[in-house]
């Protein structure tokens, strides 16, 4: 047989297994039936219920706008998969092509897609993670759960970090009147993620809407009451603060436990693949029947010196997914790499907050466009003299020029003038964190060349 | 650097002889996607290009950015946003939007679906029993212009002065000084203040008055960005009319054109009225009403496809060429109301793309469904039609259709 034949049989009755039932992996499944997969589809999922959409479950659940039953991700096609929900995966057997899961079954497939995610990180003392009214938000359920807290109208709320979540979280409790607290170990909100010269506008911001901001802080113990029930705080500098509700936002652990023994180059920073999303081996050789997206997918970038990336970004999670369904079905010499500029959003506060790059990959950041002040800019990010992404508060209509001028290696600061450009236009230091403080709240994350 | 295109197709373009079938030209023009003309001013053809420098914070509407500023038509009158650059042309624009759509006023177009109803309604039944009708004069033109007027606020008695002076005013905006009579000119520079004065006079009385039409809530809006002035308020009213009143008499007339010349579409509609919305997101591909930005400003040197557009250059940007741009467009000239990925221009884009397009859409959406649905068995009377003199804003003059069995 031909191996154009091996496909067009792969492609009729292959067999074909996602893990991972959410964003990337129904994308794929509907990819693959759009490419024409006519085999076997099997969906894994460690959540019961049909896969839903998770940026809505930071905001609109949380101020009751949406209930989080209506977040459903809609169909684009019926994709007549196995769905074999509520049980994670537990193993991966190469040798032999199986999924193992956590409830002992095992299901063989021919070209394999993980696209597991990541989850919340939960409170670092087990115990006082368990305490009644302390939340992460990652699933429907955890929203829905911090919603009824917060409809309850609770005296304060606690939020411990301030990456894109927390702040999110925080905006969502002051739309409620609710007061609020937010505790921050790094110099400002989202510094870790856009860097110290935005992160001050975030402070800003939060501090505009009656936020309690509270940086450079930790919070070192959640102290229960008598009924298991959380009500006060505990920082590192020996204050304290008396609240109802405990929302930990320190960010997120990629699911690649269960890849441990599987010899997949897979660990806390996600899976290694190269940009066709075929995951990598321990070795660094391409598999060609195992392949990884969305966030817990990391991936070489030619616009970033080809480091590997992970980006817990949505429009990635669906790119990523088309990539590897076409990749699964296609014959090698007809494979897409996945190139596209990284995009990701935020609303927080009333204000529409966009990034096109990665502002995690930058040494320096100028504001082009508008005013710090006034909360509405666009600020481009530079590194070693060339323009490598960019942030929009409330001016997102611009941001497709600056995709261009990544994508074209334009040098930075951009030199010309615009009708709007501010009265100061030297670019600053991009002020971000330490790599270790890099993994809490950044939603891009530069991992380095290796493992 | 620039290769100069195909002398004299933007001349031919604009020549009136080629109103009725521009896209040839259009597809000559593209063979050079920026070109620089006689003049130094430079011409835009393509769809990336034309969106990519839409999307250029260096790209100018202010008159003032130009090297060589163009005559005024009116000295010392506040500009509407549209011809204003950020950050002014945003805080008006959002002022603006608060009273118009998402997110503050999310339900404004939903709401005035019985008003657009009943107003297509009314226009049809007048001329129901006629066996001609011309779908521009009788049916198309005094539609947006009422639905206009009952969005602002203007007193029912006050709309057919208002009629008056949006007509004068766009019979001047085509003046051609050799063959047009000065009086054409004049009629609209009255108008215009006449518009303007009257506008004047129904800000002044909402005063301290809130009300829910937009003249109302502009007049005591207490939003972030405070109150407009009262000339900002009569500009921003006066561009809603004027912008709002041939763009959507066009694409009505325009959209029956198309559909008797796609007689099979035409049928499809009578029995799926859901084919509407994508069918006039096609129309606004495939004929739309803006076919041309005049005029644009290089605010600073501007790059786009390795061309480098000095600053001060004025620039065109040929919005219909690139909404036909097999580039970006699978067999362009084909109307398909069924095409996916339709991001045409139709509505421009960037920071000015059309204010008022969930208006218009909607306007035109009603306007063809229920002319569909009510004439009996139409057929054009000419094909072409006779075509009004702009090439920027292209329509048919006339569309006389005739229906029923005769």
């Amino acid at each position: 047989m031909t191996s154009a034949d091996t496909l067009r049989a792969f492609k009729r009755d292959g067999r074909i297994v996602v893990v991972g039932a959410s964003l990337a992996g129904l994308r794929a499944a509907e990819a693959l039936r759009a490419e024409g997969f006519t085999g076997s589809l099997t969906m894994i999922g460690d959540e019961l219920g049909e896969p839903y959409d998770r940026p809505p479950l930071s905001k609109q659940v949380l101020t009751g706008w949406v209930p989080a039953g209506n977040t459903t991700l809609p169909r684009r096609r019926v994709i007549d998969a196995e769905w074999l929900l509520g049980v994670p995966a537990s193993g991966l057997d190469l040798a032999t092509n199986h999924v193992r899961l956590a409830d002992g079954r095992e299901v063989p497939f021919d070209r394999l897609l993980i696209a597991t995610g990541v989850r919340a990180r939960p409170w670092f003392v087990e115990s006082e993670a368990a305490l009644n009214r302390v939340f992460v938000v990652r699933t429907r359920e955890h929203a829905e759960s911090l919603r009824r807290a917060l409809a309850a109208g609770p005296s304060r709320v606690l939020i411990v970090g301030a990456g894109f979540t927390g702040s999110e979280i925080a905006s969502a409790c002051r739309a409620r009147e609710l007061p609020v607290t937010v505790a921050e170990l790094g110099a400002a909100p989202l510094a870790g993620a856009l860097g110290a010269v935005i992160g001050e506008v975030a402070a800003d911001l939060q501090r505009t809407h009656g936020v309690d901001l509270r940086c450079g802080v930790k919070v070192t113990r959640l102290e229960g009451d008598a009924q298991g029930r959380f009500r006060r705080a505990h920082f590192d500098d020996g204050g304290t603060i008396d609240a109802e509700v405990a929302v930990v936002a320190l960010g997120s652990i990629r699911n690649t436990e269960w890849l441990r023994e599987s010899g997949l180059a897979a660990g806390v920073w996600g899976i290694a693949c190269d940009s066709g999303c075929h995951a990598l081996d321990i070795n660094g050789r391409a598999n060609d029947d195992v392949f990884a997206a969305g966030d817990v997918a990391r991936c070489p970038h030619p616009l970033y010196e080809y480091r590997l990336i992970s980006l817990e970004h949505w429009a990635n999670a669906v790119e990523q997914a088309e990539v590897a369904a076409h990749n699964m079905v296609s014959p090698q010499a007809d494979h897409w790499p996945h190139l596209s500029t990284p995009l990701f959003w935020s609303i927080q506060f009333g204000v529409n907050i966009k990034s096109v790059g990665v502002p995690t990959f930058a040494d320096e950041v100028v504001v082009t466009q508008g005013s710090l002040d006034d909360h509405r800019f666009v600020a481009a990010y530079g590194y070693r003299g060339r323009v490598t992404a960019a942030v929009s508060f409330d001016n997102a209509k611009w941001l497709r020029h600056y995709r261009r001028l990544i994508e074209t290696a334009a040098p930075f600061p951009p030199r010309c003038p615009t009708p709007d450009q501010p009265t100061d236009v030297h670019p600053a230091p991009v002020g971000l964190p330490g790599p270790s403080l890099l993994a809490q709240g950044a939603t891009a994350v530069v991992t380095g060349r290796t493992r | 650097m620039t290769t100069t295109e195909t002398p004299g197709t933007l001349r031919r373009i604009f020549d009136y002889s080629a109103r009725a079938d521009p896209y040839p030209l259009y597809a000559e023009l593209r063979e050079t996607p920026v070109a620089l003309q006689e003049d130094g001013s430079y011409v835009i053809s393509t769809y990336r290009e034309i969106t990519d420098i839409l999307h250029d914070p260096h790209l100018s509407s202010d008159v003032r950015s130009l090297s060589r500023p163009m005559p005024a038509l009116e000295d010392g009158v506040t500009t509407a946003f549209i011809k204003r650059d950020p950050p002014e042309h945003d805080r008006l624009r959002r002022m603006a939007m608060r009273h118009f759509g998402p997110p503050h006023s999310p339900g404004l177009v939903a709401g005035m679906e019985s008003d657009l109803t009943a107003a297509v309604g009314s226009l049809i039944d007048d001329f129901a029993g006629k066996e001609r009708i011309d779908v521009v004069d009788d049916f198309a033109c005094p539609f947006p212009v009422t639905v206009t007027c009952h969005l602002l606020g203007v007193p029912r008695e006050e709309e057919p002065r208002f009629h008056v002076w949006v007509n004068d005013i766009m019979n001047s905006v085509d003046y051609d000084p050799e063959t047009d009579p000065r009086e054409k000119l004049d009629k609209g520079v009255q108008a215009r203040k006449d518009l303007r004065r009257n506008l004047g006079g129904l800000v002044e009385q909402r005063h301290g008055r809130p009300g829910d039409d937009l003249l109302a809530r502009l007049a005591n809006d207490d939003g972030p960005d405070g109150r407009m002035t009262d000339e900002e308020i009569v500009a921003t009213a006066k561009l809603l009319l004027i912008a709002g009143h041939e763009t959507v008499v066009n694409l009505i007339a325009n959209g029956m054109l198309t559909l008797l010349r796609h007689p099979q579409v035409l049928e499809r509609l009578r029995h799926e009225p859901d084919l509407v919305a994508p069918l006039v997101e096609e129309l606004l591909r495939y004929e739309p009403s803006v076919h041309i930005i005049p005029w644009r400003a290089a605010y600073s040197d501007i790059t786009v496809a390795d061309t480098v557009i000095p600053k001060g250059s004025q620039i065109m940007l040929m919005l219909a060429s690139g909404s036909r741009d097999p580039k970006r467009f699978h067999d362009p000239d084909r109307f398909d109301p069924d095409r996916r990925d339709n991001q045409h221009l139709g509505f421009g884009s960037g920071i000015h793309s059309c204010f008022g397009g969930a208006l218009a859409r909607r306007e035109t959406q009603i306007a063809l469904t229920e002319l569909v649905r009510r004439l009996v068995r139409p057929r054009l009377v000419a094909d072409p039609p006779p075509y009004r003199p702009s090439p920027v804003l292209r329509g048919p003059m006339h569309l006389d259709v005739e229906q029923g069995d005769g």
